[in-house]
């Protein structure tokens, strides 16, 4: 008889651990909340750093997962995870009762509400947007303002929601410096007279080719760097926003009036995941991130025996980096069926 | 601009208010500079309201601006508020009513750094106790005086003789409202409506019919800022600030300043004055200055208080082009005499008559 696993969300690492497994002949029964697959890849236009086609990526997992031994349950929410002897009960939103020999959590993440940084103005000042919001205008092909023009000075704020303590957040989301790199490229490329504004703490290019792209924002598009942090952001009475900022390379305050501001949201641990974690006694980080049993060697398990992690329900991570955790999870899900059977 | 987001914020604090029996704690400059402030608010919720009010004459200053100015040490200006609370356990009340923003400000920074450091409350319990001999509880309930005003203005406006409404053209005045900092930009929770867009203001123009301005320099401090006016050399620091203000509010035409600071109230009015003997400039329309009123003034003449009773000719900015535009009826004989009927002294080169 085939192993069953449940795989809880369907986004990046769900598909990818869902496929995987089906490959290795078991049956799998994915659970996704919304009402369609592909998390928030769906949502992104191109993706870091090469600029691919968000479509692409979504296009391969709609394809990995289309399998005879997986079954989809989408618009599914999990009320809670019970182990009875040697099998997993998952009891979901609409009253199934699901069987498993194993399960593997894959929640992912929430973008970091950009209004709980209530001096940035989001959801007040018609023109501050997210990260997110802006790759829906660039999959429309629109970026305009509330008024329908088009913007011409254009500021990215980074690290909105990440590395502050004051939201409870000190970790780094990692990928939104990229994110920033890779639009304000795509808005000049959009608009070539605009001038775009990024304004970081630090600069953190920690990936395959991230660096060269930040070479290139620089040198072939003209973005501007500013070192420093926005204090607050206001409007005045021409709509402008008006940004004030500290420049600490030059040691200057700096105040500057700005069409439409985009704000680099940070990852959290999904508010779903957090649900999971309470209900089947899951261990959570500091990060509030599912904590696995080890960093370097065990990132793929939980405290609880045959319950597996699979991407960004860990820690913050781009798509190569979910798809390889995602394919980790799944050789510790086979060693442990396979442990069991013998 | 999106109101449904700042409403979301609004949401977000939900500051309790006590309903009534308060012990009331006073401004140092406030009975001096706008003496009929503190007056209107006592008369306002034993009279009209009839709450319970209690003042202590043994109550003191704060010692906040000594404590601004490095001139008095934390452990100090912790007995003085253990002391004011000693006398609002020994009167049996539990809700603490303060007139002062600054006042405001050392109060909740107290009672959190009491919350977070309970050695610091023991040690003050012990130097009340070997000082006075007193004992004191925390207070039940905290509350600037402009929250209770922003508690009671559905109150006022029902029974408001008069609106913030242009009389003539029927639309509503553009009125600036200026938080003071302390307020809430050190403890966001103690505020009504938090620190980035609080509302303790914004929400009493509203409910009287008037309009809130939110300019760039909205946040800035007005200028009051301890060091920059305690130290002589750097008034002009003081001033700057205030300038800034000013001219980013003037596009939008105000017709009047709202504030619940005293220092906020004093040198966004007294350095009009200051800035245009300087170099002749006036930020309101029409050649105007703006007057600046605190939010129990502004309670009074919408409930038909009369101006002078209400302290309105101590200002440095005269407030008849505000009255004109409320259409609110006063005696300009009236301005200058007591209620006895003697006349004062005049004042010279006042702005706005």
């Amino acid at each position: 008889m085939k192993n069953k696993v449940i795989v809880i969300g369907g986004g990046t690492a769900g598909m990818e651990v869902a496929g995987q497994l089906a490959k290795h002949d078991c049956t799998v029964t994915l659970l996704e909340r919304s009402a369609e697959t592909g998390g928030h890849v769906r949502d992104w236009y191109h993706l870091f750093p090469d600029r691919k086609d968000s479509r692409e990526v979504i296009n391969y997992l709609e394809n990995l997962i289309r399998h005879k031994s997986i079954s989809l349950f989408t618009d599914t929410d999990v009320n809670d995870i019970v182990r009875e002897n040697d099998f997993f009960v998952v009891r979901t939103s609409d009253g199934k009762e699901l069987q498993a020999d194993a399960i593997v959590v894959s929640t992912g993440f929430d973008l970091f509400r950009s209004e709980r940084k209530e001096e940035y103005g989001y959801g007040i000042y018609d023109n501050v947007i997210s990260s997110a919001d802006l790759e829906k205008m660039f999959r429309n092909d629109e970026i305009k303002l509330q008024n329908g023009n088009i913007p011409s000075k254009i500021g990215m704020v980074h690290c909105v929601g990440s590395r502050d303590e004051k939201v409870g957040n000190v970790y780094c989301s990692k990928l939104c410096c990229v994110t920033a790199v890779k639009q304000a490229i795509e808005i000049v490329k959009r608009i070539p007279e605009a001038k775009v504004f990024c304004f970081y703490m630090d600069i953190r290019m920690g990936g395959a080719l991230y660096e060269e792209l930040y070479k290139e924002a620089q040198q072939d598009y003209g973005v501007n760097f500013i070192r420093g942090k926005v204090s607050e952001v206001s409007q005045d009475i021409d709509n402008k926003l008006i940004t004030k900022v500290e420049d600490t390379l030059t040691g200057r305050p700096l105040k500057i009036g700005l069409d439409m501001l985009v704000l680099m949201a940070g990852m959290e641990m999904a508010e779903s995941g957090q649900k999971i974690a309470l209900s089947a006694e899951l261990d959570t980080g500091e990060n509030r991130f599912f904590k696995a049993t080890d960093l370097h060697y065990g990132s793929n398990k939980s405290n609880k025996n045959g319950i597996f992690y699979a991407g960004t329900c860990t820690a913050p991570m781009n798509i190569t980096e979910t798809i390889s955790h995602a394919r980790a999870a799944v050789i510790d899900v086979i060693d442990y069926l396979n442990d069991r059977s013998n | 601009m999106q109101t449904e987001g700042k409403k979301r914020i609004w949401s977000e604090y939900n500051k309790e208010i006590a309903d009534d029996h308060y012990f009331y704690v006073r401004s140092c400059i406030r009975q001096s500079f706008f003496p009929g402030s503190e007056q209107f608010f006592l008369k306002f919720l034993r009279d009209d309201l009839r709450k319970d009010v209690l003042e202590n004459p043994s109550h003191t200053t704060c010692t906040g601006i000594g404590y601004h100015a490095d001139v008095v040490p934390f452990s100090t200006i912790m007995t003085v508020i253990a002391r004011h609370y000693a006398l609002m356990k020994e009167a049996g009340y539990k809700n603490i009513v303060i007139s002062c923003v600054t006042s405001f400000g050392v109060y909740t920074e107290i009672l959190e750094t009491w919350k977070h450091f309970p050695e610091e409350l023991e040690k003050t319990r012990d130097y009340l106790r070997r000082a006075t001999g007193r004992e004191f509880d925390l207070p039940l309930n905290m509350a600037h005086t402009s929250d209770l005003i922003y508690k009671f203005r559905n109150e006022i406006a029902e029974k408001a003789k008069y609106l913030l409404i242009n009389h003539k053209t029927g639309k509503p005045l553009n009125i600036v409202e200026h938080v003071g900092c302390h307020y809430a930009k050190i403890f966001p929770k103690y505020g009504v409506g938090g620190a980035e867009f609080p509302n303790v203001l914004g929400g009493m123009i509203e409910a009287w019919g008037g309009k809130v301005i939110d300019y760039p320099e909205r946040r800035h401090c007005c200028g009051f800022g301890f060091r920059q006016y305690l130290v002589q050399a750097n008034r002009g620091y003081s001033l700057s600030n205030t300038v800034k203000k000013f001219d980013s509010m003037k596009p939008y035409k105000p017709d009047m300043v709202l504030t619940n600071c005293p220092g906020c109230t004093m040198f966004m009015d007294k350095w009009q004055y200051t800035i245009k003997e300087m170099n002749g400039t006036v930020y309101g329309d029409n050649g105007e200055s703006i007057p600046v009123l605190t939010y129990e003034e502004l309670a009074g003449l919408v409930l038909g208080y009369n101006p002078w009773d209400l302290g309105l000719q101590y200002h440095m900015v005269q407030s008849e082009p505000l009255l004109k535009k409320m259409g609110i009826h006063y005696d300009p004989a009236d301005k200058y005499r007591t209620r006895d009927g003697r006349q004062m002294p005049v004042p010279e080169n006042m702005i706005n008559v």
